[in-house]
């Protein structure tokens, strides 16, 4: 085991020293089954400074940054922060809401690993990341449009690539599928009163 | 990047299509003489969309791509992915199917390594250990296609359980191999560890600190390269890694030769707790699988008889099963590292999003850092200590 100290920290006491020092920009919290914690954009660069920093965490190892989209929220990506404290052993979730037009800080600056991950958030779903110093596409083609893991883009994309023989190069068009695009609908309620499910699905609409 | 532009300069493509590449990696090497300035590791080549893929598929539908994502130890990704609905889910894992998740776990990473040791030799010259490596996977590959059906892509882990449960000869196999797979691994030691060549290419190539690791996000053997025992089995256990007996194996100089150290000695650990689960699955003889049928189908014979157990099976096939609404971050000591699974589901039958958080990923990242100031021909050395698949880079 690595010398974890001997003061013992639970996720409840991360949570209220967060909160007594970021007071309103921390907007909700979850314990369970994972200690997540919802930020306020604008303080992501100062909070996870905090958290390599400060003695009581030490959340020095970089796990992971994604993007997750909800077309129909206000403020359309989440952007999720993933680290982990060796010493503590914990882990710990921040969560920042920005909208498609907002960009959000980058944390290249405290955490090195952030270049790649932020470089693939931008590819797969463009959200901007300030002072990133070089936020090229990371996982797609060279030369590829759109932003592939929103959830308007389409499965199948727009392009396809093939190797045309006659001008001796690969060359992209517009894609054709050999047959219809099947996404089943398997909400069919199975479990409970159907009548009861068909008056649910119909407030839902409302 | 630079101020000026040094004139003696110059910049070469290493790959997309080179044997020490280890796939499909384009590497941006500039370099002043033979002396590595710059390294930009062009990634992507092999991105198949994985993570919206499995926005489109049930849950069930989901594993098989697991297996695709580091293909040289497929089950270990299926075990996060499992870990991680079955957290949302609330349910557990019957002893006898973790014991057998631990084994194929360990069978993985015997897997894994087997193959990062050898190419690592042959990526500095040695073209025997690759050879021999090669003959062991094969048995291991064997053991898979006994327990799941298919050589690599098994779709075994299944959240609830594994598929199948394993038959008695079968145990007695994995068994036999554990006795006489020391024998092999000591035939490699004896080619590698105290070979001049191997050593010279190996040795203080591709140091990384204490403090950097961490920050890289480095995981597996590669932070414990560089001293630091973290390990997931240990630190934050799952299954039955609690009441198994190994020992964590750390580095001491953190360079290219001490992570091969480290990966033997692991393939010795890996057959210790092999040899225990062995031990637990000749006494435990319960379910290998959660009982739920509403979530784990019914067994073949069972439906030959029961219609709740033939719709059962129906529904499962066809719509899955719904997955309350959360979100959960689960993670395995993959070989490779920490491969975490980042699952967010709205109560569908479909993950809402599943973020893979593969270790390559940000070892391969550091390539820059670890590079800086070494010799062109130890590039191929360092990137066969990563371990990289681009499986689970790309994904």
């Amino acid at each position: 085991m690595p010398d974890t100290d001997n003061e013992n920290i639970s996720d409840e006491d991360i949570y209220q020293s967060l909160k007594n020092r970021y007071k309103k920009n921390i907007l909700n919290f979850n314990l369970i089954p994972d200690l997540s914690i919802d930020i306020k954009a604008e303080i992501i660069n100062d909070l996870v400074k905090h958290l390599k920093d400060s003695r009581d965490f030490q959340f020095t190892t970089f796990i992971d940054i994604c993007g997750v989209d909800y077309p129909n929220r206000n403020k359309r990506f989440d952007v999720v922060y993933h680290f982990l404290s060796m010493k503590k052993n914990k882990r710990i979730r921040i969560k920042a809401a920005i909208d498609e037009k907002e960009s959000i800080e980058s944390i290249v600056n405290v955490f090195p690993a952030a270049d790649w991950y932020e470089r693939e958030a931008y590819d797969l779903y463009g959200i901007n990341f300030n002072n990133h110093p070089d936020l090229r596409r990371m996982l797609t083609d060279y030369n590829f449009q759109g932003f592939p893991l929103r959830k308007d883009f389409p499965l199948t994309g727009y392009t396809q690539v093939r190797y045309d023989d006659t001008q001796k190069r690969v060359i992209q068009e517009p894609v054709e599928l050999g047959q219809e695009f099947r996404d089943f609908d398997f909400q069919s309620p199975w479990l409970g009163d159907p009548q009861e499910e068909d008056k649910e699905i119909a407030n839902k609409d409302e | 990047m630079n101020d000026k532009i040094k004139d003696n300069t110059f910049t070469i493509n290493f790959g997309p299509q080179h044997p020490a590449a280890h796939g499909v990696l384009r590497l941006v090497l500039e370099l002043d003489g033979e002396i590595v300035d710059r390294v930009d590791p062009h990634i992507g080549l092999l991105h198949r969309g994985t993570e919206k893929l499995i926005e489109h598929k049930t849950y069930t539908q989901a594993i098989p791509y697991f297996d695709r994502l580091d293909y040289v130890a497929p089950m270990n990704q299926e075990h996060a992915f499992s870990l991680a609905v079955e957290s949302l889910l609330k349910i557990d894992v019957p002893r006898r199917g973790q014991t057998i998740r631990v084994l194929y776990s360990e069978i993985g990473r015997l897997l894994s390594h087997l193959l990062n040791i050898t190419t690592q030799a042959m990526d500095v010259g040695a073209l025997t250990p690759p050879l021999w490596g090669f003959e062991e996977r094969e048995k291991l590959m064997c053991f898979y296609e006994r327990a799941s059906g298919s050589r690599m892509h098994a779709a075994y882990f299944r959240p609830g359980g594994v598929h199948q449960d394993l038959p008695d000869d079968l145990i007695d196999d994995i068994d036999a191999f554990v006795d006489s797979h020391p024998a092999v691994i000591s035939d490699i030691e004896n080619l590698l560890t105290d070979n001049r060549i191997f050593k010279q290419r190996n040795v203080d190539i591709g140091f990384i600190s204490q403090e950097d690791a961490q920050l890289f996000g480095f995981s597996g053997v590669m932070i414990r390269g560089t001293g630091l025992p973290w390990d997931l089995r240990r630190s934050q256990p799952y299954e039955i890694y609690s009441e198994l007996e190994f020992e964590i194996p750390i580095g001491k100089n953190s360079d290219c030769y001490d992570r091969y150290l480290l990966r033997v000695e692991e393939m010795k650990q890996s057959l210790k707790i092999m040899k225990q689960c062995i031990q637990i699955l000749r006494k435990e003889t319960g379910p290998v699988s959660s009982q739920n049928n509403k979530l784990f189908p019914p067994k073949r014979a069972e439906m030959k008889a029961s219609m709740e157990a033939l719709i059962h099976h129906f529904k499962l096939y066809t719509e899955g099963y719904h997955v309350p609404k959360g979100e959960v971050y689960r993670a395995v000591e993959a070989p490779k590292g920490e491969f975490g699974v980042y699952l967010v589901s709205d109560d569908s039958n479909k993950p809402y999003r599943c973020k893979i958080r593969a270790p390559g990923f940000a070892h391969l990242q550091a390539m820059d850092y670890m590079c800086k100031g070494h010799m062109l021909a130890d590039v191929s050395a360092i990137l066969g200590s990563l371990d990289i698949v681009f499986g689970e880079v790309d994904r």
